[in-house]
This record gives C-alpha cells, sequence and structure tokens, in this order.
C-alpha cells in the first residue's frame, strides 16, 4: 500500500465537504423561498379574494369556503370597467410606443453624435430623475389647464411620453453599438435617421424590450397622475376606477380584486411578447470571430 | 475606378497635429498599402479619404474632383473595417445588398449584382446565414462583398486582416490579391504589417509619426531605403545597423574593421550608419564586414537565423539550414558592397 500524501493542488482542488455545502445549498433554498413566498402571495390573495363572496373578504383563508365567480361577472359587466380597460390600454400603450420612440433618439444622438453642451443636456435630463412625482404634479397640472388638456388621454400621456430614465437607459444600451456599425453605414449612402433605424435599433431590441416593459407596467399602474387629472368617471384608468369600487361606508375589496386580477392579463400579455428579445449578445455577433 | 491624390493634407486634434501635411499620387487601379506602426497616421489617413474625419488642411482628390467637402457616400468609396461591422442581424444577403440601398437601380439588376459578388467570394450557399454563423474568414468576405457590391471608385480596406488568425490571414491576403487582379479597382490598403504590405502592394507608403518616410515598390522599399527607419521596418528580421565612420574610401567599423561600399555623397569623417540585412551576410563573402561568436541559433527549416556577438554589437545573419555553425562557434561574415546600405548617423536619411 503506497503511503499517499495530497499536494497543495490537490487540497485546492478538492471540493468542499459534502455537510457544508448541504448546508450552503439550504440556506440558497431557504432565501429563494421565502422571497417567493413575499412575491405570491400578494398575488394568490389577490385571486383568493376575487372568487369570495363579500361577507368573506376579511377572512385570511387562502381558499375561499363558497367560492364564487360572480365579482367577475359583475365586472366585466359593469360597463365603466370595459371604458377604464380600453382608457389604460390606449394610454399605456402609446405611452411605450412614444417613449421607444423618443428615448431612444435622444439616447441615440447623446451618445453617438459629438456636439456643443452634449454633456450639459445630458446631466440636465438624469437631474429631472431626482425630482419626485409629486412635486411635478402641480405645474403639470397647470400645464393641463392652461392647454386645456384636463380631463382628456393627452392630459394623462403627456408626463410621461418621454422619460429620462428611458434616455439613461437607451443612451448606456447605444454606447455597445460599435461606430464601425455607423461609419458603415453612413459610407453606404443611409441618412442619420436611416442609420438609427435600421442599424442602431435592431441592435439595442433587448433594451428596447426592458423599456417597452417598464414603461407599459408604469403607465399601466400609474395611480396619482390620471386621478388629479381626470374628473369624469369615463376618462380614468383601471387603477383609478378600481380605487372608487364601493360606496362611502365599505370598500368592495372583493370587486377591487376582482379588476386588479384582470387587469393583470395586459402586463403579462406584453411581458410574455418582449421578454423573448431580451437576449444579450445580439450586438457582438457581427463583430470580430 | 479611378485615382487618388492627396495634397498637403493635414490633421490636428486641437492644438496637436497628427498629420503633418503628406501628400501622395494614386493611379487608377493601383493597390497602396499604406503601413506603418501604431499611431503613425496611416489609419486618420484613410478615414480623411473616407469622409469619416474632417481634414483640417489639404486637399483629397479622388478621379480628378475635390471630395473634401463631401459626404462619404458622395465619395464613390467603400470601406471595409477592421472589425468587419456586418450587421448582425441582417442575413449575408441583405448585408450583401445594403450597399445597395441607396443605389437607383433596378431591383433585378441588384438581384444579380449581389449573386454576382456573392459568387466571386465563394458566398452564395451562404447567402441565407446569419454573421454569427460564419467563420471569421467568412464574416471578412461578407465585409468585402458589401464593399464590392457597390463597384467603388475606390476601396479603402482598414486593417481588414488582423482579427484573423495566421492561416487564414495568409489565405485571406491571397483572395484580397486575386480580388484586386479580377476587379482592377484602386485600393487603398491599411496595416501595421510589414509582410502584409509587401505581398500585396503594388506601391507601399510607409508612415511614421504623421509623416510619410518613403513611397516605393515593395522591392525599393527593400533593397533602397530612404532612412534607417524604413529600413529597420520593412524585413524580417530587422536590418543590421552598425556605427561607422566614412573614411572616403570605406567604412570603418568598431573593432577597426573596414568595409568597403560604393561611393558615398557625405565628407570624410562622417558618422554613418552600415547596415545590412541578415539574408545578405554570408560567411566566405570576400567583402568582409565582420566577424564574430555565435550566441543563438534559430532553426527555421530551410535555413537558420544566428545571433552573433561581435565588436558592433549584436547581430542577426541567415545560414543554412542543414549546416549551420554551432553555438559558440567564430563566423566571418561579409556581404557585397551593392548590397551594403549606409545612412547618415545623425539623421538616419540614406547615403547610397
Amino acid at each position: 500500500m503506497s503511503d499517499i500524501t495530497p499536494t497543495a493542488d490537490a487540497l485546492l482542488m478538492a471540493k468542499p465537504a459534502p455537510r457544508s455545502r448541504n448546508m450552503g445549498q439550504i440556506i440558497r433554498w431557504l432565501l429563494l423561498f421565502i422571497g417567493g413566498i413575499a412575491m405570491v402571495m400578494p398575488i394568490a390573495y389577490m385571486i383568493s379574494t376575487s372568487l369570495k363572496w363579500p361577507h368573506e373578504v376579511y377572512n385570511v383563508n387562502l381558499i375561499p369556503v363558497e367560492p364564487t365567480i360572480e365579482n367577475y361577472t359583475y365586472v366585466l359587466e359593469d360597463g365603466r370597467f370595459y371604458w377604464w380597460f380600453v382608457n389604460s390600454i390606449i394610454i399605456a400603450t402609446i405611452t411605450t410606443i412614444c417613449n421607444l420612440l423618443f428615448d431612444s433618439l435622444v439616447g441615440y444622438t447623446l451618445c453617438k453624435f459629438r456636439f456643443p453642451g452634449r454633456t450639459i443636456v445630458f446631466i440636465a435630463i438624469l437631474s429631472t430623475l431626482m425630482i419626485p412625482t409629486e412635486m411635478l404634479v402641480i405645474p403639470w397640472y397647470l400645464m393641463s389647464q392652461s392647454f386645456g388638456w384636463l380631463d382628456s388621454y393627452w392630459g394623462i400621456m403627456f408626463p410621461g411620453l418621454m422619460t429620462a430614465f428611458g434616455t439613461f437607459l437607451m443612451k448606456q444600451f447605444f454606447e455597445s453599438v460599435p461606430d464601425d456599425f455607423i461609419e458603415a453605414a453612413r459610407i453606404d449612402g443611409l441618412n442619420e435617421l436611416q442609420i438609427w433605424w435600421t442599424v442602431a435599433m435592431p441592435l439595442v431590441k433587448p433594451a428596447l424590450a426592458a423599456l417597452a416593459i417598464f414603461v407599459f407596467l408604469g403607465n399601466w399602474t400609474a395611480f396619482l397622475w390620471p386621478l388629479i387629472v381626470t374628473n369624469s368617471v369615463d376618462m380614468y384608468t383601471i387603477p383609478v376606477g378600481l380605487s372608487g369600487f364601493g360606496d362611502e361606508a365599505d370598500v368592495a375589496w372583493e370587486l377591487i380584486m376582482t379588476g386588479a386580477a384582470i387587469s393583470t392579463i395586459p402586463t403579462l400579455i406584453v411581458f410574455l411578447i418582449f421578454q423573448r428579445f431580451i437576449i444579450r449578445g445580439v450586438v457582438m455577433a457581427g463583430l470580430k470571430g | 475606378m479611378a485615382n487618388l491624390a492627396l495634397r498637403r493634407l493635414t490633421k490636428s486634434y486641437g492644438t496637436t497635429e497628427v498629420l503633418h501635411g503628406i501628400s501622395l499620387d494614386v493611379a487608377d487601379g493601383e493597390f497602396v498599402v499604406l503601413v506603418g506602426p501604431s499611431g503613425c497616421g496611416k489609419s486618420t489617413t484613410l478615414r480623411m479619404i473616407a469622409g469619416l474625419e474632417e481634414t483640417t488642411s489639404g486637399i483629397i482628390e479622388i478621379g480628378g474632383r475635390e471630395v473634401n467637402n463631401l459626404e462619404p457616400k458622395e465619395r464613390d468609396i467603400a470601406m471595409v473595417f477592421q472589425n468587419y461591422a456586418i450587421y448582425p442581424h441582417m442575413s449575408v444577403k441583405k448585408n450583401i445588398a445594403f450597399g445597395l440601398r441607396s443605389s437607383k437601380m433596378p431591383k433585378a439588376d441588384k438581384e444579380k449584382r449581389i449573386l454576382e459578388v456573392a459568387s466571386i467570394l465563394d458566398m452564395v450557399p451562404l447567402l441565407d446565414r446569419k454573421p454569427n454563423a460564419l467563420s471569421g474568414g467568412q464574416r471578412q468576405r461578407v465585409a468585402i462583398g458589401r464593399a464590392m457590391v457597390r463597384d467603388p471608385a475606390v476601396f479603402l480596406f482598414d486593417e481588414p486582416l488582423s482579427n484573423l488568425d495566421a492561416q487564414l490571414r495568409t489565405q485571406m491576403r491571397l483572395e484580397i490579391k486575386k480580388l484586386h487582379q479580377r476587379v482592377g479597382n484602386t485600393i487603398i490598403f491599411v496595416t501595421h504589417d510589414q509582410v502584409e504590405a509587401m505581398t500585396m502592394a503594388d506601391r507601399i507608403v510607409i508612415m511614421k509619426d504623421g509623416y510619410i518616410q518613403q513611397v516605393g515598390t515593395p522591392a525599393e522599399v527593400f533593397h533602397k531605403p530612404a532612412n534607417t527607419f524604413v529600413a529597420r521596418f520593412i524585413g524580417a528580421p530587422s536590418m543590421n545597423l552598425l556605427d561607422g565612420i566614412w573614411d572616403g574610401e570605406t567604412i570603418t567599423l568598431a573593432g577597426d574593421q573596414k568595409v568597403r561600399v560604393p561611393a558615398l555623397q557625405t565628407a570624410a569623417g562622417s558618422k554613418v550608419l552600415l547596415g545590412a540585412r541578415a539574408d545578405d551576410l554570408k560567411a566566405g563573402n570576400p567583402n568582409t564586414v565582420l566577424s564574430g561568436k555565435v550566441m543563438l541559433r534559430e532553426p527555421l527549416g530551410s535555413e537558420t537565423l544566428i545571433y552573433v556577438d561581435t565588436a558592433s554589437g549584436e547581430i542577426i545573419a541567415k545560414a543554412d539550414g542543414r549546416t549551420p555553425p554551432q553555438v559558440g562557434d567564430a563566423v566571418t561574415l561579409g556581404a557585397d558592397p551593392e548590397n551594403i546600405h549606409v545612412f547618415d548617423a545623425k539623421t538616419g536619411e540614406a547615403l547610397t
């Protein structure tokens, strides 16, 4: 029998003892489980409450005692919810499209063109991120009032048609588009707008997808500004409309939860559409092998 | 096809001038290689010709027409970039067709032209592939195809082979040269690799620090270098340069070794640099240049490089591959007078 002495290399490469490895694994799973519960529970309660009768709403049990789809029938047959849903779709869709166009145009310009004041403009745009929405609401309202935009789609949408965050995000992503691509297109005879649309935009699809998800969700769930700028019930968005379910004496949580459950469907669709574009490494494929 | 002319071209970034009034004439259909070390201004020159960099002063003419104020697309040029710059979201066919986007050519003619270019480059089976499904060499060919499809007056290549491995680089070098023979367009090719320059060019432009050092055929720059920079830069291994003094008839090297050279246009007593390429230094040549001891050998197969320690310092010579001298052997090396180069020790300019 040979006398085997482990070398330093062998000791370094040795796997950790199974016991400590298992402990680490257990802690990781535990943390993930707690995180998962924290994420899923509100959604589970939303769906559970939407299937409960009013008298059971304050019962904390997750499985309704007498499940019902009466709330769904009520909300879907209520004409108001239909309009809020349409309003939310129109506003979130238009705002998302505008953000994709304007944020990427400004981000591209700030990234790929050299002009005097470029840094100042960029810093000015970024600095708006530090101003809370609550502070901006008053000037927005005064603007809407003086331009006659109160209680209109335009009034709800205009503050969010372009965002500093989106501009920043797109600028950072355009940094990864090699200048050679743009110069090659310039030599091939494209104008700057064509280069942006044909060459640069397809290369930042992952960023566009991420931005689309952020903006759509942000506008879909927006509450404060739509609440302030709208007066008529027909102009409400889903969050504003849902908050009004019930009467002076009581809040109809089962209806609010039903409306909220229905309103998650478009956000899921948006996510499913765009998440497939979030693939890394698209840009580098055309470069050196 | 067209000729190209640069007239006193300068380029400054702020107060720093990086290109100092270079002038060059490139004939119609000529293959000219700009070569030099990093920072010599070769790529800047190419980008100015393309219109991607503004010219500080001077004139660029393509086909007899001044193009300084024209946009890149109006200059009738096409450029192949170091990183290929082929679009990853487009197929090979779309990438090649991209060069024709702004052309008013009928669609059928465009299709014909794309197929023609693809077949020249042997890319027809790959037309529907995306760049990420291509090898480095194939990507390079797509980039060349996109440039070729427009049939430009001048092709500009910006170090297009530097990202390829050695074997593929040799292959692409040949392909580009064959392509030039076939299409005959004017080509300006930038590289830092003197082997690429020597093997491909009709004429080589050697640049350093924003100045042109020499313009000439590969044979001219190799056999008649204008200065010590060109002598060292062109040829591998680099030319041996030895300190010496011209006495009016011979050059005296360290160790009092006298070397016979053709008449020089400099005063007797001047300090000079004697240059001899490893290929020209041979044992047994009657015109002895120096002698010393072999310190190191580098066998290359058909020949062996020997590093010889001499009174003038270490020099490199070539010996026979089968029976090279051994390390420690004493060797005496000589060269024919016409193969010996002499440079002014102060200015570095050639005196022969």
